[in-house]
């Protein structure tokens, strides 16, 4: 064991076990809290709130290359505080950690950073908008983004360009994660179009397609019983999207939320009962039990689809690890999406 | 037919309880040695191996400042943010510890087998106080020194403590500064150079091994040569009991085999109740060497920390690879010196009788085929110290030499014995000198013991007192000032030069930049054109004058392992900067690892002119030096602890020096008492054979006072004739120490120096030695009852 390893296995994934995901069951002390009916102001609410425990800024992408094969792509960076506030230099409780990968029919890379807050090797300004870690990047104007990340056989460098509005969850951007109360704020722009380079192993792919922001932050987002999630971003052809998340809790009861996007960007928030994903297929991945087909259901919506893993060993071999991966959408609608799945111990 | 055939065995034992003494004690002696000796290196590797991991030296390429001093950590996070993954390390050293501040988040892994025994856990260690891991000492040291929570952890490395980066910097006062970096081992894609992002770091790549257990090496690997000696040694000794043994059984082994018993029965049994004596001998010699090492290692971790810097630890810890070594070279050692017995014992044939020849009386075949593997061996020795190079070799050819030795003194005795013979006159003296000649072989072994023994003390001292000699007088030319003082910043510098000048006789600057020079790691020293060089250094090779050359500007002068390992000699031209100088003069540098140059201080300054003198040697008369120093403090307000007065270097490395040598001193003794166990223990057992040889003297009118005072003339006399042979032995193992083994260990040669007196000291000793373990078995003959002596004509075979 070395000295990372240990510290790393103490910090999130032992929380985990102990306390909910990622330790994202944990006690809130000292930490602020979100509440309904917050005023999201931009372009500050795009950069920290370091009072919160746990943020992030996370893309997903699905993309085709010239050749027609579909690629997926993460850029993920999470802010976790291990005490409320800023701090100065080394002594900042603010911690980094970046997730980069890169999802192809055969392939999947991914990476990992980490990095304290403090002294300007990762962190997120609001105005203008940057959020990085090392040499990652997520810079512009949030309506037109760059977005780099390289590992150590991988590399992307793509354009985002929004062309339709932010998209805010829950009640106006306030997401409740439980019947106990437990929520966050959470923001999207799922309108992005995409462009860019993949450098893989194979040599440079030229992609275009679609990326989805998520913006989400708070102090304790689950109740220390719910073990994991299962969350989906689903574009369909005719232009309209889903989000859906469903939270298992220890007993094997889970709480489902979702948010169904009108192609104009207008939502409809759904109701627990509205959003309905069933386990299929499982697929073990790195001596993980995961379900890679999964049957996705809004009755209001007349929605009855299959949502199935391109690749379906996309598993985040992180220091928490997960599962997540683009899957495609058959049945009474077609598109493309995104899965993440995690807390399958 | 088993338990009869063990009972007989056993029997032999319950008979001659000396010699199963004799087996198990040199079996056990010689374990303890070489286990003790195994279980120190041990230690210190197991130190340096986790002071090694847990700083990623060796395993990991670092990234240094190329000319000294800190890294400021916005370089750090420009690197990264160019995607070098590095991890940074800030280190120093605060109340005698060392104090490592590592990031534990951008830390590669496989950096450190540090296991955090309690209170691990992320938050604690990054926020608030902070917390620090150490072992009791380093923790004890630190106390009341920081306000983190210092939590006992005894896998971090001896005399270090692991904290993280932002306590570190505050503990050492190191402020956005970072010591090193450590480079991750898979890097990104499309990462730019290291100059582009970041100049003047140098990028030093995985060295393999860490860098103090190279540097340790040659001190281990003496240790070992020491520890096999007393094994050779000891070895000896059970060689010589178990053939005794043996040549005893020999009607023992007839009769049972008479009765029905098959022989390979018989002998798997001897081996077995051989390995099963070597086995207990093996734990009593574990044991043994457990305390021998635990007695020792307080001074070799002194010795190691001293001359290399190197922390270890002061425990010793009971390591299985280790006990179970000791143990397999115990069955080992047995196995081997019982197998010629066991063979002789294979190839008697089934009848033969029970010759009542004396033990051990060799054939005139044995003793030709023994003279021949000495002179092949000593032969061997010659061509390797003609034409080996390296530590191996120089290894290899002290093995020969001193095993060839060995095999080779029964042969020369026996030549001096009977050229002694022939010039005696009158009846007494002719049977005296040949009657020693015919105890030759059964004393043989022990002698060789006691050869080893003496030729490995008048070696390893003359090597010391050569080193210890040749580093005084190096201290007094180096350390020609008589005051050093370093102070803190250039401006502080420029205002002590201009404070002090005209107080002292002269201020010489010392200065120096890590280059690459001839392609190896060189500290390159500016110095001024002053009397001081001129007088006081020596060279080992160096044109008609050196110094002049040097202040002409195309002078440089480079120390013996540079020259050494580069092959550079007087003459050549080396490039420094881009600027050519010509090699003026080669000099002595002891004790430091890597290669040293001069040049003057001019062109110094021309080459390097971001780097200005801190530190200052000051010439003054010993006298004003008290005065001196307290105006440095009292007036100029230097701190005290910048200013090191010449004296006090010196005392304190010759007393680092002398404790170094501690440990040699105590296996020295060690190894001469074991060769002294085994003479006594020769005399004893040969004591009741010679009954029958000495009965017909004392028959034919010498008392048995006279016989025994002869027993100690004869032991004093054969061990006078071995430490005869043993000074030049001696003085040949000394020869490839400092000449060989030195120069491949550390890249220099040590002059040989002949200290006498020590000799002389060596040999006295030896005798009292050799007449001390005589004495009593002397005693013995002297008291032994006229019936034993009758009884010889009465039972005579």
């Amino acid at each position: 064991m070395n000295v990372r390893v240990i510290l790393l296995a103490l910090w999130l994934p032992c929380m985990a076990a102990a306390q909910g995901f990622a330790g994202l069951g944990s006690s809130s002390d000292g930490y602020a809290l979100p509440a309904p009916g917050y005023n999201f102001q931009f372009p500050a609410d795009h950069g920290p709130h370091p009072d919160f425990r746990i943020e992030w800024w996370y893309v997903t992408a699905n993309m085709t290359g010239p050749d027609g094969t579909d690629y997926g792509l993460q850029w993920t960076l999470f802010r976790s505080a291990i005490a409320p506030g800023t701090g100065s230099g080394c002594e900042t409780p603010q911690l980094w950690m970046g997730h980069a990968a890169v999802t192809t029919p055969t392939d999947h890379h991914v990476t990992e950073r980490l990095a304290r807050g403090g002294i300007g090797q990762a962190g997120v300004t609001a105005d203008p908008f940057e959020a990085w870690i090392d040499d990652w990047q997520l810079v512009g104007d949030v309506g037109h983004l760059r977005m780099t990340a390289t590992g150590p056989d991988f590399a992307y460098d793509v354009t985002l360009t929004a062309n339709g509005p932010l998209v805010f969850h829950g009640d106006r951007g306030y997401s409740v994660k439980s019947e106990a109360g437990q929520a966050s704020y959470y923001y999207s722009q799922p309108f992005y179009d995409l462009t860019g380079t993949l450098t893989l192993p194979e040599g440079d792919v030229t992609v275009t397609g679609h990326a989805w922001l998520d913006r989400e932050w708070s102090s304790q987002p689950l109740t220390a019983d719910q073990t994991g999630w299962d969350w989906f971003s689903l574009s369909f052809d005719d232009g309209a999207k889903l989000m859906g998340y469903r939270l298992r809790s220890a007993d094997g009861s889970a709480y489902s939320v979702g948010t169904w996007i009108n192609a104009d960007g207008t939502t409809d928030s759904l109701n627990p009962d509205e959003f309905r994903a069933e386990p299929g297929a499982t697929h073990t991945v790195a001596g993980h039990t995961v379900p890679v087909e999964w049957r996705v259901r809004v009755p209001s919506r007349g929605l009855d689809v299959t949502v199935a893993a391109i690749n379906r060993d996309a598993w985040m071999a992180t220091s928490v690890p997960y599962w997540e991966g683009s899957v495609t959408i058959s049945g009474s609608a077609k598109g493309r999406g995104y899965l993440e799945m995690t807390g399958y111990e | 037919m088993i338990r009869t055939v063990w009972s007989a065995l056993w029997s032999q034992w319950r008979r001659n309880p000396l010699q199963l003494f004799t087996l198990m004690a040199g079996l056990a002696l010689a374990t303890a040695l070489w286990s003790g000796v195994q279980a120190i290196n041990a230690e210190a590797r197991a130190s340096y191996d986790v002071a090694a991991a847990t700083l990623g030296e060796g395993q990991f390429a670092q990234i240094l400042p190329s000319e000294g001093g800190a890294i400021a950590q916005e370089t750090y996070v420009k690197l990264r943010r160019a995607g070098w993954l590095v991890s940074p390390v800030v280190e120093g050293r605060l109340a005698g510890v060392r104090v490592v501040g590592l990031d534990p988040l951008t830390a590669p892994g496989g950096l450190g087998p540090v296991r955090f025994a309690q209170g691990a856990d992320i938050i604690p260690f990054l926020s608030g106080r902070g917390q620090v891991f150490g072992g009791a000492e380093a923790l004890d040291a630190l106390k009341g020194q920081t306000e983190a929570d210092l939590i006992l952890s005894p896998d971090v490395a001896p005399g270090t403590v692991l904290t993280d980066i932002g306590v570190a910097q505050r503990l050492l006062d190191m402020p956005g500064q970072i010591t090193r970096l450590i480079v991750a081992r898979t890097q990104p894609l499309g990462r730019p150079d290291l100059a582009t992002v970041a100049p003047g770091l140098t990028l030093r790549p995985p060295q393999g091994g860490s860098d103090i257990g190279r540097l340790t090496d040659s001190f281990h690997l003496n240790l070992t040569a020491f520890g096999l000696l007393s094994f050779a040694v000891g070895i000896f000794i059970v060689n010589g009991a178990i053939g005794l043994a043996f040549e005893q059984r020999r009607p023992m082994v007839r009769t049972l085999r008479a009765l029905g018993m098959p022989l390979g029965q018989l002998m798997g049994l001897i081996a077995v109740e051989l390995v099963g004596l070597a086995l207990l001998a093996g734990i009593v010699g574990v044991a043994l060497g457990y305390l021998i090492a635990a007695a020792l290692l307080p001074d070799v971790s002194a010795t190691l920390r001293g001359l290399y810097g190197a922390e270890v630890s002061g425990t010793l810890h009971l390591r299985p690879v280790w006990w179970l070594s000791g143990l397999a070279i115990s069955v080992g050692g047995t196995l081997a010196a019982g197998a010629g017995a066991m063979w002789s014992l294979w190839t008697m044939p089934l009848l033969s009788s029970a010759q009542p020849r004396a033990w051990a009386m060799r054939s005139g075949q044995a003793a030709a085929v023994q003279g021949a593997l000495a002179v092949g061996l000593l032969a061997v020795a010659l061509g390797l110290a003609l034409t080996g190079d390296g530590l191996v070799a120089g290894f290899a050819l002290l093995a020969c030499l001193l095993i060839g030795a060995a095999l080779l003194l029964p042969i020369v005795l026996r030549l001096v014995l009977a050229g002694a013979e022939r010039l005696a006159k009158g009846p007494l003296a002719q049977w005296f000198w040949a009657d020693t000649r015919q105890q030759v072989p059964g004393l043989s072994l022990a002698l060789m013991a006691l050869l080893l023994a003496m030729a490995a003390n008048v070696g390893v001292s003359t090597m010391v007192s050569s080193f210890r000699l040749t580093f005084v007088g190096f201290l007094d030319q180096r350390l020609s000032s008589e005051l050093y003082v370093t102070t803190d910043s250039a401006e502080q510098a420029a205002a002590l030069v201009a404070w002090v000048t005209p107080r002292v006789d002269a201020v010489l600057p010392i200065q120096s930049s890590q280059i690459t020079l001839a392609g190896r790691p060189t500290d390159l020293y500016g110095a001024r054109d002053q009397a001081t060089y001129r007088d006081n250094w020596k060279f080992l090779d160096a044109a008609a004058d050196p110094w002049d050359q040097v202040a002409a500007g195309a002078g440089i002068l480079v120390n013996e392992q540079l020259a050494r390992r580069s092959s550079l000699s007087i003459g050549q031209t080396v490039d420094v900067a881009g600027q050519s100088f010509v090699i003026v003069g080669v000099y002595g540098d002891y004790g430091n690892p890597i290669g040293q140059a001069i040049i003057t201080e001019t062109v110094f300054h021309d080459l390097f002119p971001q780097i200005t003198a801190q530190r200052f040697g000051l010439r003054l008369p010993p006298a004003d030096v008290p005065a001196l120093t307290r105006a440095l403090t009292d007036d100029f307000g230097l701190p005290a602890a910048n200013i090191i007065n010449q004296a006090g270097i010196k005392a304190f490395s010759l007393g680092v020096f002398d404790r170094t040598f501690t440990v040699t001193t105590a296996l020295n003794i060690l190894t001469l008492s074991v060769a002294g166990f085994a003479i006594l223990m020769s005399l004893l057992t040969l004591a009741g054979m010679r009954v029958p040889q000495l009965a017909p003297v004392w028959a034919l009118g010498l008392t048995r006072a006279e016989l025994g005072r002869l027993e100690l003339v004869r032991a004093v006399l054969l061990a006078i004739l071995t430490a005869v042979c043993a000074i030049p032995l001696g003085l040949g193992l000394a020869w490839v120490l400092l000449a060989i083994v030195n120069v491949a260990a550390f890249g220099w040669r040590l002059p040989m120096y002949l200290f006498p007196w020590d000799y002389a000291r060596l040999v006295l000793f030896a005798l009292v030695a050799a007449g001390l373990a005589a004495l009593w078995p002397a005693r013995r003959l002297a008291r032994t009852p006229p019936t034993d002596l009758l009884k010889v004509f009465a039972n005579e075979r």
